[in-house]
């Protein structure tokens, strides 16, 4: 079985029995494990189970109740609660979690048919921007393992890249799909916030996470994200909406868009840019040859999105992350002298570096005295950004940006620095912010690594997005180069 | 420079940070706190806050028991638990 | 000196919704630990909080039932701190932006007069676990099955100068949330607490002094003395040239004191902020018109009621009206044609007593508003005496049958005959005559004695009116 396999041709090869899932299955498990000293994209690989998913796929294939996902493998970041495997969020403090209950994106991809090979890889709580902060260890970048993958969702967008699944689910807080996916040269969206349910997916910062996936194509993509996404009444952010285009992608190619659409160019996201302009203005050109016209736009308030970003994720991260005491489920210190004695060492112990920092910061920005010069300030800049957006909306359907400022960078480089670090998220965090959809496409390189260009669309805009990419991605090949190691 | 009260941030969230991982800590926030006190150069007077991104409101659910509660299950995730209880180091009120 | 005490009270009402406020466990009193403790109220990873639309609902009919303004967005808060009985580090809260706003309660003190106590707000939150301390070596256990039950805290205005004053809110609060039937007003089993701020001051100063909180009281009782207690005691600290620390304090009612839970130096840093896993909840206008719809007669309006119209004492009013029930049952026993003075009277007296003594509800009396109000109507066409219809009520409480049955079975009937009661006291007068001389004498007193010849003679159904008239008439010289 070759790797790499457009989607489409796996279904239809599934459809018409010339291989079966649990084949399948057993082939992309066999690459997992070849691969997984070098590029540590797992922290959870559950054969049997994934197996009886495939058997019970072919099943349905061939009872004739099969969907476009049924029997397709998929990885699942390990932020999303899978019911009786271990879900840890990268983190120690939940290193032998067992969700009693699936996320549910989890179960309605579950309910497709779709296969579950292990979970991915990432930083913990999702909290970072390498993958370095993961208690499993570090993620290698396929196209140079010396380098970072990105993240939070490293693991995903790597398996992705390395060809050792064709899906993978990813959460994006600040740019945590985005990131990686340009980082590793695979297309990953982030949709409206609201649009997939929130629940059974482990907290960092609720009013900016959403669920998404990565894929090899905007077409694929969508397939994914129109079973994952719909309205769930365990979730009160999930929009009550129903999107009939998404709903009724199933396997069909997505169509380039009726009109071509009017891009906006945002100045302020192409100054301080280290690689990828030229890459940028190819696809610009590229874009306006299949007929997109191109305006420039301004959103001034780009520049407060990533102190808001921090001070909001670190707000509301730190909160949700006080549940983690060591008294219901996870990490607990030995022989605790008293209560307190009990909660600051199962903390200290279970959480790591980065999540300490996270915490103190938003426990500095909600406390007395500090409340309004920052948890407020930010909620106000965070509606000042939102408005920079909506009034651009107002004249064009979209936006193009770079996803990130440059290409992957070498391990540790920026691990002493967490302002640095910082700083990757700053064209990812204004559209999370605002709640906007978001992905991130290849659209060329720079020294042999991939470079991603962003497509922003309005609230609920998907659509747009989508197939503005496939359009794109019709004209272009970058989506489907594959590292040479994994080729 | 910032004027980070670290013992006070660990009491309020619950983390023993002593000696080098402490110094580490508060030289990170403060650096953190000066990289995000770039926003007081925006001026916000008169903006009305955004806590969420969709401006809509909450939906209300149903009065009505769903849950069915498996507590041997729930319980099999506990570090500590006696005769259906949690346990913990001793409270005293 | 003269002292002068501030109260003000935060009353949290259990609101009786079937299933907790952020999620579909369920809220019955007293099952196995942790057995009503669902993944939501566990605060596992992942799992997400749902408003529960019928503890909104409660809390708009209280915000109605005391005149106050509905907040048309209310937000949901996180108030941050750690304790075992609060599974997520943080208890979800209304803080900037509460449901209910100002408003206003009348309170009926015990001997009948009205006082206003001011209401600042009402919010909604979430209830804590249990934490149970003695059972386990070393080690306090948690059951977190009241962890997510919606509760209701109503914060009063520093408005109660009195313990008695505080003890009648508290009383006043129960018949008001029991009337709306939002809570079950289960004291015992903690259905309704009570925290308790208290200073004390000079007499006319303008100026508060620094106050204390009591926290958790759960009787009316407990209430009176635990305020009671603590204003003696700021007294005596400040008589003696001391000052009042602001503290927390927990009252003992087997000591009857309170003591220091822990000092407020430092204040508090909840860190309230929005919890962003809630949407601001919308009141609309169709939504208030519907509740408004469901307000029941309150307790203050029906306590009026029955002094204007129905021409009763305040005192009696104010008792009548205290539980939903009773009112609902004297009204009956008017209804079904009963004196409104006499159905007061035998309600309050003597169906209480017997309730009280068999330790019955008034649900669950085996004498109906019907049979009460066709004893009435038997003492006011004259067929029984006060004293035989207390037979009677015995015989309806025994269940012997309906009223006139058990009048003729006892043979309850009230001699009016004026024929044959006219020869009993004839012949009583005529057997007696020394006493009849007494009496034309000007011993008046001897009247009583042939009252009870004659009461004797008619084995007491004889009408007491006509016996002094007749006796009158025939003892005339």
């Amino acid at each position: 079985m070759q790797p790499f396999t457009p989607l489409a041709e796996l279904a239809r090869g599934l459809r018409d029995r010339e291989f079966s899932s649990r084949e399948l299955t057993r082939s992309f498990l066999d690459r997992i494990r070849d691969h997984s000293a070098t590029l540590n994209c797992f922290i959870t690989v559950d054969e049997d189970r994934a197996l009886a998913q495939a058997d019970a796929a072919d099943q349905r294939l061939a009872e004739g109740s099969a969907t476009a996902l049924t029997g397709i493998p998929i990885a699942h970041k390990d932020v999303f609660c899978t019911a009786g495997q271990r879900t840890t969020c990268g983190s120690r403090m939940l290193a032998n979690f067992q969700a009693p209950y699936d996320a549910t994106a989890v179960a309605r991809l579950d309910a497709a048919g779709a296969v579950t090979l292990g979970k991915t890889n990432m930083d913990e709580f999702a909290m970072g921007s390498s993958n370095e902060n993961s208690h499993f260890g570090p993620v290698a970048n396929p196209w140079d393992p010396a380098r970072v993958p990105g993240g939070s969702s490293g693991g995903s967008a790597a398996a992705v890249a390395a060809g050792l699944t064709p899906l993978a689910t990813g959460t994006d807080t600040g740019g945590s799909i985005r990131q990686p996916a340009a980082f590793c040269g695979v297309t990953g969206i982030k949709p409206t916030y609201g649009r997939v349910s929130r629940y059974g997916m482990v907290a960092f910062a609720s009013s900016l996470d959403q669920g998404g996936v990565f894929a090899a194509s905007a077409a694929e993509a969508a397939v994914a994200l129109a079973v994952m996404s719909g309205f769930d009444p365990l979730d009160s952010t999930s929009a009550d909406q129903v999107d009939p285009w998404l709903n009724g992608l199933g396997d069909s190619h997505l169509a380039a868009p009726a009109e071509a659409p009017v891009i906006g160019l945002p100045r302020q996201y192409f100054e301080g840019l280290q690689d990828g302009g030229a890459a940028l203005e190819d696809a610009r050109r590229t874009l306006e040859e299949a007929g997109c016209r191109f305006v420039d736009v301004d959103l001034p308030h780009t520049d407060a999105a990533i102190p808001a970003y921090y001070i909001i994720a670190g707000a509301e991260a730190s909160t949700n992350l006080s549940r983690y005491d060591g008294v219901r489920f996870g990490h607990r210190c030995e022989n605790p002298r008293s209560l307190e004695d009990l909660y600051r060492r199962s903390r200290t112990e279970g959480f790591g570096a980065e999540v300490k920092r996270r915490i103190l910061t938003g426990t500095y920005a909600l406390s007395v005295g500090y409340f309004d010069a920052y948890y407020l300030k930010a909620q106000k800049l965070r509606r000042l950004i939102q408005n920079d957006f909506l009034a651009a909306f107002g004249s064009v359907d979209l936006i193009l940006a770079p996803t990130t400022p440059g290409t992957a960078f070498p391990q540790g480089d920026l691990t002493d620095d967490p302002v640095a670090m910082y700083q990757q998220d700053i064209f990812t965090t204004p559209a999370s912010l605002a709640g906007l959809p978001a992905m991130s496409v290849p659209c060329g390189f720079a020294d042999g690594l991939p470079l991603g260009l962003q497509l922003i669309g309005p609230h609920f805009g998907e659509r747009a997005v989508l197939e503005t990419a496939a359009l794109y991605q019709q004209h272009t090949d970058w989506h489907t180069r594959h590292p040479e190691a994994y080729a | 420079m910032a004027d980070i009260d670290l013992p006070h941030l660990c009491r309020l969230a619950q983390l023993a940070l002593d000696g080098a991982e402490a110094d580490a800590a508060r030289a990170d926030l403060e650096r953190i706190i000066d990289m995000v006190d770039r926003m007081q150069a925006f001026d916000t007077d008169g903006v009305e806050p955004l806590a969420h991104p969709l401006g809509t409101a909450a939906r209300l659910r149903p009065d009505e028991v769903t849950e069915q509660v498996d507590r041997d299950r729930f319980q099999a995730l506990a570090p500590a638990v006696q005769d259906g209880m949690y346990l913990v180091p001793r409270v005293v009120e | 000196m003269s002292w002068e005490a501030v109260i003000g009270l935060e009353v949290h009402v259990q609101l009786a919704t079937r299933s907790k406020i952020f999620s579909g466990a369920s809220t019955a009193f007293g099952a196995e630990p942790n057995s009503q403790a669902c993944a939501v109220d566990l605060g596992l990873p992942g799992v997400l909080p749902v408003v529960n639309g019928e503890a909104v609902r409660m809390a708009v009919k209280f915000g109605l039932a005391i005149g106050a303004e509905i907040a048309p967005f209310s937000v949901f808060d996180r108030k941050n701190y750690f304790y075992p009985d609060l599974p997520k580090g943080y208890q979800i809260s209304q803080f900037a932006h509460p449901i209910v706003g100002r408003g206003e309660l009348a309170v009926a003190m015990p001997d009948g007069s009205e006082k206003i106590v001011g209401i600042t707000r009402a919010h909604l939150e979430e209830d804590a676990g249990k934490s149970v301390h003695d059972a386990y070596a070393g080690m306090t256990g948690i059951d977190l099955n009241r962890a997510g039950t919606p509760l209701l805290e109503v914060v009063s205005e520093p408005d109660i100068r009195t313990p008695e004053e505080a003890a009648a809110y508290f009383r006043q609060m129960h018949t008001l949330v029991r009337y709306l039937g939002i809570c079950d007003g289960n004291l015992a089993e903690g259905s309704m607490r009570c925290d308790a701020n208290v200073s004390v001051r000079e007499r006319g100063a303008a100026e508060f002094g620094v106050r204390t909180e009591i926290k958790n009281i759960n009787s009316f009782r407990f209430v009176e003395r635990a305020i009671a207690y603590e204003i003696e005691r700021q007294i005596d600290v400040l008589e003696s040239g001391g000052r009042i620390v602001r503290e927390t304090r927990l009252y003992d009612h087997e000591r009857d004191e309170t003591r220091s839970m822990r000092t407020k130096e430092e204040s508090d840093d909840y860190r309230y902020f929005p919890d962003p896993d809630l949407l601001p909840v919308h009141i609309d206008q169709a939504l208030l018109e519907a509740v408004r719809e469901e307000l029941p007669e309150l307790p203050a309006a029906r306590r009026h009621r029955y002094v204007e119209t129905l021409g009763l004492s305040a005192y009696d009013a104010g008792w009548l009206t205290q539980e939903p029930e009773t009112a609902a049952y004297f009204e009956a026993v008017v209804a079904a044609g009963g004196d409104a003075k006499l159905s007061a009277n035998w309600v309050m007296g003597e169906l209480s007593a017997a309730l009280n003594r068999d330790e019955r509800a008034i649900t669950d009396s085996p004498v109906t508003p019907d049979q009460l109000a066709g004893l009435i109507a038997r003492l006011q066409d004259d067929t029984l005496s006060s004293r035989t219809a207390k037979t009677l009520f015995e015989g309806l409480w025994a269940g012997e049958g309906e009223v006139d049955e058990i009048i003729e079975a006892r043979g309850l009937k009230q001699v009016s005959d004026t024929g044959e009661l006219k020869a009993i006291v004839e012949r009583v007068v005529a057997d007696n005559p020394g006493q009849v001389e007494q009496f034309r004498a000007g011993k008046d007193k001897v009247l009583g004695f042939f009252v009870g010849q004659v009461m004797k003679a008619t084995q007491g159904k004889a009408n007491p009116k006509q016996v002094n008239e007749l006796l009158q008439e025939a003892l005339k010289p």
